[in-house]
């Protein structure tokens, strides 16, 4: 079967994430047809507007791994990360069991389970499958889906198709053995270990044929890319390319996390990590080929609740033991729950957002990125209080959200953003001075709030802070200030200013 | 004949599901193999599957305490930098 790929234009017009928008037009899944709809309109993961509703959990049932990825380090696990691969125990699947349960019976906003790391869920089917086909049995209202570096994945298509599982991740770094050499230094296969490009062949192999096995048999695929730069960067937009064609329906992009403290061999080696623009250039060149994922936050392996909302720690394993669940009761009022938020949702698909024209901005206005320190919905935060920048694309067309960037990923603890010194490579750079160079790109910064000294090398870095906003839909403000920005003339296109469209 | 579990290992499970002679099992602080049923996989494998399998450079020693994967082996992370970054170890 064949399934087909959203164009980019769904999202270039409809709401992105993390603001009102989100909903008040179709999302990047608004093209599908009714029945793909149907699975994905309440994912959060893959439903850009689904994710402010519904929640998602991680069970780390599948510890063992079949291959080696650079930007892994199989020794770490430490519960103040927030990165995919760390976790702070690992289940045995009757654990995972008893965990979901629970978490359903508790967050009925919590529809989808999946199976991810530390590890591969493929190399471990026994303790996956296991775990699948108990909730498949006793728990039916939740989606399961599956990721997988794709090594095991023939293998293992028709178990994955018997079961309740109709979304699988596949982790595809490239199409070139060549370039796969240098983030694979060696796989497990056929009871040998194969280092280089020859592993890297195979496995290339394994994940193109279990990606046109899957899209054959109508299960949804997407694709995740780890944007390495130097190795990858370039390479990603064939992959892009032969994922669409094969099927995938989604493709995201997310940056490479390499810090030498993780001890992975990027960290060690210094590989650079992706700036925010990089991310963002790229998802763009890719766009034109599929939907692209915006809003993913890179989750932990562990992670329960809602996107950006991690309440793993009310879920541990001592206080799940003695919890009581009665999942047929929970089922029922899970069911009230999720035909509400549905129906919410339904009735902002039917909203029409109001367009720039109508404000008087010139249709050949060039486009202009801000950043927002925005919290449902509304601009709400301090600058120095942001955990992350949502970034909004201003154009004639209307607001469109581009990408979050997160400050944590830069930044030494959540609560110690915003003030203190962070070391990075041995050099000192204050917090702000950090915040400031991730809205690289950016021309203005919304937020509730900007003190006297941001306010004066946010200006330097030549960006317009803007605190006027404070407490108003995102999407309203972005073309507020757009507009303010058009009065004074200084929106009139060159072809240099272009790029960022 | 038996290959043994460092303290390198960090329970990861891929060598417990590769093991011809369920000669591995879970142990605190970590893995271990039970010498009387290892055979080093001869008769069953070319190379010992644990070893083959496991991620973790140093974590699988033979008799004479000879890593199976040494330091670098794995990650192709250079020597200087293993100590640089206190991961190198001589055998043990
Ligand atoms: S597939 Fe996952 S667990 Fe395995 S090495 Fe790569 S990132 Fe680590
Ligand atoms: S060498 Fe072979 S038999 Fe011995 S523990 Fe390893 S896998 Fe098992
Ligand atoms: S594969 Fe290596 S690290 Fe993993 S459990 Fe076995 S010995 Fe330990």
């Amino acid at each position: 079967m064949e399934l087909p790929v959203i164009s980019n234009s769904a999202p270039a017009e409809g709401g992105g994430c993390a603001s009102s928008g989100c909903g008040t037009a179709p999302d990047a899944l608004g093209h599908l047809p009714d029945h793909i709809r149907a699975k994905v309109q309440d994912h959060p993961c893959y439903s850009e507007e689904a994710h402010h509703y519904f929640a998602r959990m991680h069970v780390a049932v599948a510890p063992a791994c079949n291959i080696q990825c650079n930007y892994c380090n199989r020794k770490y696990d430490c519960s103040n990360e927030s990165r995919p691969g760390v976790v702070s125990e690992v289940l045995t699947p009757k654990q995972a069991i008893n965990k979901v349960l629970a978490v359903a019976a508790e967050i009925p906003q919590m529809t989808v389970l999946g199976i991810a790391g530390p590890g591969d869920p493929l190399a471990n089917p026994a303790r996956t499958f296991e775990t699948f086909e108990e909730l498949s049995n006793r728990a039916p209202d939740i989606k399961l889906c599956v990721s997988t570096n794709g090594l095991n994945l023939p293998m293992y298509v028709d178990r994955i198709a018997q079961h309740n599982i109709d979304h699988v991740t596949i982790t595809i770094n490239c199409v070139d053995p060549e370039v796969g050499a240098k983030i694979y230094p060696w796989i497990f296969w056929e009871n040998k270990r194969i280092f280089g490009v020859e592993g890297a062949r195979i496995l290339i192999e394994q994940q193109q044929l279990g990606l046109q096995m899957l899209t054959d048999r109508g299960i949804l695929v997407k694709v995740n890319s780890v944007l390495i730069p130097g190795i990858n960067d370039e390479h990603l937009k064939e992959v892009s390319k032969i994922v669409k064609a094969k099927g995938a329906f989604l493709h995201n992009v997310m940056p490479l996390i390499a810090e030498a403290e993780h001890g992975t061999y990027y960290g060690i080696m210094g590989q650079a990590e992706p700036t925010p623009e990089m991310l963002q250039d790229l998802q763009d060149a890719c766009a034109g080929d599929m939907a692209m994922m915006r809003h993913c936050r890179q989750c932990r392996a562990d992670a329960v609740g809602l996107l950006g909302e991690d309440r793993g720690d009310e879920f541990t394993m001592d206080k799940i033991d003695v919890m009581e669940v009665d999942y047929e009761a929970a089922m029922v009022r899970r069911k009230v729950v999720h035909d509400e938020i549905l129906e919410k949702l339904d009735a902002k698909r039917g909203i029409v957002k109001p367009k720039a024209e109508e404000s008087g901005i010139p249709a050949d206005a060039r486009p202009v990125l801000m950043a927002v320190a925005g919290k449902n919905g509304v601009v709400a935060e301090h600058f120095g209080h942001a955990k992350e920048f949502l970034i909004y694309e201003a154009s004639p067309a209307g607001a469109r959200f581009m990408s979050h960037r997160k400050t944590e990923l830069y930044c030494g603890g959540m609560d110690a953003c915003g003030d203190g010194d962070v070391v990075d490579a041995g050099a000192t750079e204050s917090l702000l001075d950090r915040n400031i160079r991730i809205l690289e790109g950016c021309e203005v910064v919304l937020c509730s709030k900007v003190g006297y000294e941001p306010w004066a090398k946010l200006e330097a870095a030549g960006i317009a802070p803007n605190g006027e906003h404070a407490m108003e839909p995102i999407e309203e403000a972005v073309m507020a200030v757009y507009k303010e920005i058009a009065a004074t003339g200084k929106l009139s296109p060159s072809a240099e200013d272009r790029k960022v469209a | 004949m038996a290959l043994q579990i460092t303290e390198s290992c960090v329970n990861c499970w891929a060598c417990v599901d590769v093991c011809p002679n369920d000669a591995i099992f879970e142990d605190k602080p970590h893995f271990l193999i039970d010498d009387g049923k290892c055979t080093e996989c001869l008769g069953d494998h070319s190379v010992p599957q644990c070893a083959a399998i496991c991620p973790i450079e140093m974590a699988i020693v033979d008799e004479l305490g000879e890593f199976l994967n040494p330091p670098g082996s794995l990650t192709g992370i250079p020597i200087e930098k293993l100590k640089e970054f206190g991961l190198w170890r001589e055998a043990a």
